[in-house]
């Protein structure tokens, strides 16, 4: 019982996880037509939150044929409390020697959980400084660049599309850029 | 509609029915939720890891990831397989163009350098208990809206 239970909290490796999040293009084309997107939901979200007189045009549509989408995304927080809640992983991220150092560097130690205690410390007013920079970048980027990880990386090259594989180029080289300079000079202000 | 033959009070067949389908996309979400946080691919360390090449576990996730989602998708297409709600499977091509998606793309990329977060793991990040996730995900739906506010301006 107690095997089980380990084997349950345990991460997986990522020829284990990298064909099942592959798997989930095929799966939504083939259960209603449906293009695989995460990030289309901060728009549907907007759509939905929005008044009418504050409602600019991107904005107006029939959100509700979308709905599917939503729902996913509600899935997407249920499934975070079964695996990140009930069976969380109760060992700290398994990093490379190398990948350790460098986040002890920033002031960050290597704890059990997935965002570090660090950046998650609402006492801190670099705390909402990085977050909230990095959501808005987030959000404004996403729907500027028509899709995030899945809608490009994952969607988009398994679809061969030449406009994703620019896109998912251009994420990594900005967040190369960002974790490399912008992080260690956000952490300063930081700690 | 067939509404007279059916049992009284339970006329309306096609939102029983949307509200059915909605059911598969949520166990869909929790599927999806449950493989970003076992596969760690909603850990900012290994974000970080990522995006200093110090490890190949990332790599190799996005790699596998596409490598099947290429080849289950080809077959997928190639059967000739109707959805299961009786539609022809397309997949919807993505506007051409390249400033959108290098500027935009960059953009996000620097975001997501920083809190080691992409939209996916936002909301999974939330369900297991991250609040501070909240801040992430209001700033997220700002930085849509503003995108939406402004987008005449920039260039596509």
């Amino acid at each position: 019982m107690t095997d089980l239970l380990d084997l349950l909290r345990s991460p997986w490796p990522w020829w284990v996880g990298g064909p099942l999040i592959g798997l989930t293009v095929p799966l939504l084309l083939w259960i209603g037509n449906k293009g695989f997107g995460i990030s289309a939901n901060l728009r549907h979200a907007c759509a939905v939150l929005l008044p009418d007189a504050a409602k600019p045009s991107f904005f107006r549509y029939n959100w509700r044929a979308e709905r599917w989408n939503l729902t996913f995304a509600a899935g997407l927080i249920l499934g975070g409390t079964l695996a990140g809640l009930i069976l969380a992983n109760p060992e700290p991220t398994r990093l490379s020697a190398a990948g350790a150092a460098s986040v002890n560097a920033l002031g960050v130690q290597v704890r059990p959980g997935l965002v570090p205690a660090e950046l998650t410390d609402l006492s801190n007013p670099g705390v909402w400084l990085l977050l909230g920079v990095s959501g808005l970048l987030v959000g404004f980027g996403t729907r500027y660049g028509g899709g995030c990880t899945s809608g490009h990386a994952i969607t988009g090259l398994s679809t061969l599309q030449a406009p994703s594989l620019i896109a998912t180029v251009s994420f990594f080289a900005g967040g190369i850029l960002s974790a490399n300079l912008l992080l260690p000079a956000f952490m300063a202000v930081v700690r | 509609m067939s509404a007279g033959t059916r049992i009284p009070g339970v006329t309306d067949a096609p939102v029983t029915r949307a509200a059915g389908g909605l059911l598969v996309y949520l166990m869909m979400g929790v599927y999806f939720g449950v493989v970003l946080i076992k596969s760690e691919a909603a850990s900012w360390y290994r974000i970080q890891e990522m995006f200093r090449f110090e490890s190949v576990h990332m790599y190799g996730l996005i790699g596998s990831a596409v490598l099947t989602g290429l080849l289950t998708t080809w077959l997928l297409r190639r059967s000739g397989a109707r959805s299961l709600d009786g539609q022809t499977i397309t997949v919807t091509p993505k506007e051409r163009g390249w400033a959108r998606y290098v500027l935009g793309g960059a953009t996000f990329g620097i975001g997501w350098g920083l809190a080691g977060v992409c939209p996916g793991p936002i909301f999974t990040l939330l369900g297991a208990g991250v609040w501070p996730m909240l801040v992430v995900l209001t700033f997220a739906l700002l930085g849509t809206w503003l995108y939406g506010a402004l987008r005449k301006h920039l260039p596509h």
